[in-house]
């Protein structure tokens, strides 16, 4: 399993296929990338506070338990934090397993908690000035589905 | 005790962290406790359904006791991902 936590850019290709390199046991790999969205055309910034004594283990957290509840080879997530530009990639994870059902569900599944158990938080700027994104109630509904 | 502030709670507040001196038995008297000292606390602090805790680095609830707690963490729903 591999965490990482970081304020540099990332290349979530070349990430992908050093993670999944080199394996003969599995059968399927399956990624995600979030990436800094501009809603309304206007969006200069992201900057992601988080929560530096906390976040790494939340995050092993949450991947040790979709290594539990799935069959999976292994697990990669990386978060960014800091001020990013639109367009730039936010997150990754990436899950690797014999069978496609197993990387698929527990990629779900590690992106439902990362949004509301992550301790992240993003606040756009724009030349209107800045504004914390608020958490969606659907998002903490999501959870529930586990 | 150790207390942290992050996102707009750390801004309405207007620090990041500091020490606090408390015998508050539970996070809800320790909200108490600060929401009294001055507006700024009081404000942070109006609506806790828009508020979450952590205490050493853990998810908690707000009648958790304090009890032995080196850090505790006030924060808004998080938003990762």
């Amino acid at each position: 399993m591999t965490v990482r936590v970081q304020s540099d850019p990332f290349d979530a290709g070349a990430e992908l296929n050093s993670f999944a390199q080199d394996r003969t046991d599995i059968g399927a790999v399956v990624s995600f990338t979030g990436v800094v969205r501009d809603t309304k055309g206007d969006l200069q910034e992201m900057l992601i506070e988080h929560y530096p004594g906390m976040t790494q283990s939340a995050i092993t957290k949450i991947a040790d338990e979709a290594v539990q509840r799935w069959a999976l080879a292994d697990v990669l997530v990386i978060h960014r934090y800091g001020p990013l530009k639109p367009g730039e990639p936010i997150m990754m994870v990436a899950t690797v397993s014999a069978h496609r059902a197993a990387s698929f569900e527990a990629a779900d599944f590690l992106m439902d908690y990362l949004k509301s158990r992550a301790p992240f938080w993003k606040k756009e700027v724009t030349a209107e000035g800045a504004a914390w994104v608020d958490a969606k109630d659907t998002d903490e509904d999501a959870l529930k589905r586990w | 005790m150790n207390v942290v502030y992050f996102a707009w709670v750390r801004e309405r507040i207007g620090l990041p962290q500091e020490t606090v001196e408390t015998d508050a038995a539970t996070v809800k008297d320790l909200i108490s406790e600060l929401s009294a000292r001055e507006d700024r606390y009081a404000a942070a602090f109006a609506d806790t359904s828009a508020l979450r805790v952590a205490l050493d680095q853990e998810l908690a609830d707000f009648d958790a006791p304090l009890n032995g707690v080196r850090e505790v963490a006030f924060f808004p729903p998080m938003t990762g991902g």
